[in-house]
């Protein structure tokens, strides 16, 4: 009895091996091929569970989703002869797995490698037909699509589908990036140059209608002042017209008077005198009688 | 290791969630050693060691096989319960085949490895900057932080359609700026277009993600920041400082204008009330003098021969009293007369500092008046000349 469970166990066990080895599973994300002694006998599995015959059918996935193929930057010329530094990425996707497989042994390096060629060729091309500035601005969509379509067919032929090609960065080699950033450097040199001048012209400018002020107000107060000074000198030649014109004679004598009294006899002043004149008539006669 | 494969790495909190029904894995061991022992009292049993329990021994055994195949059962059981957290969705699959999505709670899917779930947070709002030097159309340098916020919107576009579908958002980001920058000048990057450059990154990234069907919305593109390159920030910073110093040069001819005309208008007001002071005076002078002309006018009319005569003696008196003089006979020069003036003057002078104190208190107190009065008048006259 317990020799019959036994056996029974062992079979159960063997059934469960055989059964785990002829199924397999096909994920959302995948496609499946199964081969029958190396040869492809079925592609088209929907996601689930599915039956092979364990030792005859074989069966290899690949991924049903959109990859990404990252490339390190890649020099090429452009129409100028400047060479530039391009980084691209490429999404692609298994479109037919029998395909797939059969061109490319299933091996994603390989597959990938034989595309980048094709790319790398293709980008080539389109940039040498390209300035820098249409490169890097107005056709790069243009530019990528162009790569797309160049690139499709041999895609197909490997049964991939190119969803997209994409230029990530466009990189000047070190010494055309230097003489880029000397240009900016120069650029900005003349922006700091011209703002300083338009400074310089602008204080001048306010300098000079400051100067223009100030001498004009100079002059306008001299002007004015000029005629008050006037004024003052009017009226008093006036004022003593009027006064010393009562008298002339006597003002002649009062006038001379002042002056002689105000311009001899300052200090120092040594006179030379004729006892004659008519001060000293009474130094010599005392009757004042003219020698 | 069902449980590690259903856990979709975004939420690590969910394959080790505490609440797992790992605890029959504890008695895991033990139950292992007791089937072990099982196993090996069979198999001496069946090679013919009759030694052990004949009958009650494999009745026994019977009963804890099935006790050990209940609680398995129910173990591999319970390793189906799975939480989903607010802000997720999981999808379940069957065999790799996707059957639902369920909404946040405590849900039970099939155990491994009939059915998996894979967690996708769709309510997280996920962020990452880049900053990269690019290009623009115009051939110049620029250094760009852009910041893109993004939810995962569609959980099965998400994890079905794309292989790493996140780190394709961060390429096609940066393709996309580098595009959009590569469009525009370096004036309107820097200066205007920042946040429509922003949005056409945004509208470019979205169209590129719908394209591939990724399953990510993109709520926000923002330009951090918009630089120069190191290489030329020094000139940058020099322009910078140009601009200040136009400034400042403006302020400072507008101080020298502030400074200078005030002072021109003070100087001004000074000649005008100069020019009054010399006006009112000249004038209250002519007044004075003549004034006092026309008072001394009237006595000389009532006595004019005397008056007249006194006024020139005092006068003539005033100026020899305080002069050097001597006294010459003009007819007895017939002979030469030799006068040493020089040296006269000479000691006239020491006698001067000798005795000037006295010298000057003896001269009358008229003069000083009438220099004072005459002196100012002839300066102001010199110096209307000398303007005019």
């Amino acid at each position: 009895m317990s020799n019959a469970r036994f056996i029974v166990v062992i079979v159960l066990g063997l059934a469960l091996v055989i059964l785990g080895l002829s199924v397999f599973t096909v994920d959302e994300r995948e496609y499946a091929l199964k081969f029958r002694f190396g040869e492809v006998i079925a592609s088209d599995y929907e996601p689930g569970l599915h039956f092979k015959m364990p030792i005859v059918n074989n069966v290899r996935k690949f991924p049903r989703q959109i990859l990404t193929l990252n490339n390190p930057p890649e020099e090429v010329i452009t129409a100028e002869k400047k060479s530039v530094f391009v980084d691209f990425f490429v999404k692609w996707r298994i479109r037919d797995a029998r395909q797939y497989y059969v061109s490319t042994g299933g091996n994603e390096v390989i597959a990938t490698g034989r595309l980048l060629e094709i790319l790398k060729a293709d980008l080539r091309n389109e940039f040498a037909k390209r300035t820098v500035r249409q490169v890097v601005s107005l056709e790069r969509t243009v530019l990528m699509d162009d790569i797309v379509v160049a690139a499709a067919e041999t895609a197909t032929e490997f049964g991939i589908e190119l969803v997209d090609v994409r230029v990530k960065r466009i990189e000047f080699s070190e010494d055309v990036a230097e003489s880029v950033y000397r240009r900016m450097r120069q650029e900005r040199a003349t922006v700091a140059t011209e703002l300083r001048a338009e400074g310089a012209e602008e204080a001048e400018r306010m300098r000079a209608d400051a100067d223009r002020q100030r001498t004009i107000l100079i002059a306008e107060a001299n002007r004015e002042a000029q005629q008050i000074r006037g004024e003052g000198d009017a009226i008093s030649a006036e004022v003593y017209a009027r006064a010393f014109d009562r008298d002339r004679e006597f003002y002649a004598f009062y006038r001379s008077i002042q002056a002689y009294r105000s311009s001899i006899g300052l200090t120092g002043d040594l006179l030379v005198l004729d006892p004659d004149g008519d001060f000293f008539r009474y130094l010599n006669d005392a009757g004042g009688a003219q020698r | 290791m069902a449980w590690n494969e259903s856990g979709d790495g975004n939420d690590p909190k969910g394959p080790r969630d505490p609440k797992d029904p790992w605890g029959g894995r504890d008695q895991g061991p033990a139950d292992l050693d007791k089937i072990i022992r099982d196993w090996q009292r069979r198999l001496r049993s069946a090679f013919g060691g009759k030694g052990g329990g004949g009958g009650g021994g494999p009745a026994g055994g019977n009963t804890g096989i099935a006790i050990i195949i209940v609680l398995a059962l129910v173990a591999w059981g319970l390793t189906g319960l799975y939480r989903v957290d607010e802000a997720e969705r999981g999808l379940v699959l069957r065999f790799g085949d996707y059957q639902a999505t369920t909404m946040p709670g405590l849900h039970w899917h099939i155990p491994y490895p009939i059915e998996t779930v894979e967690k996708v947070n769709v309510g997280a709002v996920s962020r990452f900057e880049q900053t990269s030097q690019m290009l623009t159309g115009d051939e110049n340098f620029v250094l760009v932080d852009l910041a893109v916020q993004y939810r995962r919107i569609d959980p099965i576009a998400f994890r079905f359609n794309v292989r790493n579908a996140d780190e394709t958002l961060d390429e096609v980001s940066e393709s996309a700026i580098r595009e959009v920058v590569g469009k525009s000048t370096l004036d309107e990057i820097l200066l205007e277009n920042q946040a429509e450059i922003a949005d056409r990154t945004q509208d470019l990234i979205q169209r590129t993600l719908d394209l591939y069907e990724a399953g990510i919305t993109v709520i926000s593109v923002n330009l951090q920041k918009v630089q120069f390159p190191n290489q030329v920030r020094d000139a940058v910073q020099d322009a910078v400082k140009a601009r200040e110093d136009k400034e400042r040069l403006r302020l400072e001819a507008e101080a020298y204008r502030n400074d200078i005309i005030p002072r021109a208008r003070g100087q001004a007001a000074r000649m005008r009330e100069d020019a009054l002071a010399y006006r009112d005076r000249l004038i209250a002078n002519a007044e004075g003098e003549a004034a006092r002309f026309e008072l001394l006018l009237a006595e000389y009319q009532a006595a004019p021969e005397v008056t007249r005569e006194r006024l020139y003696i005092e006068s003539i008196e005033d100026v020899l009293q305080r002069s050097n003089k001597i006294l010459l006979d003009a007819e007895g020069s017939g002979n030469l007369l030799y006068l040493p003036i020089d040296k006269l003057l000479q000691r006239q002078t020491r006698g001067a500092e000798g005795d000037g104190g006295s010298a000057a208190q003896s001269t009358t107190s008229s003069l000083p008046q009438m220099r004072e009065q005459s002196d100012p008048r002839n300066r102001d006259d010199a110096r209307t000349r000398r303007t005019r």
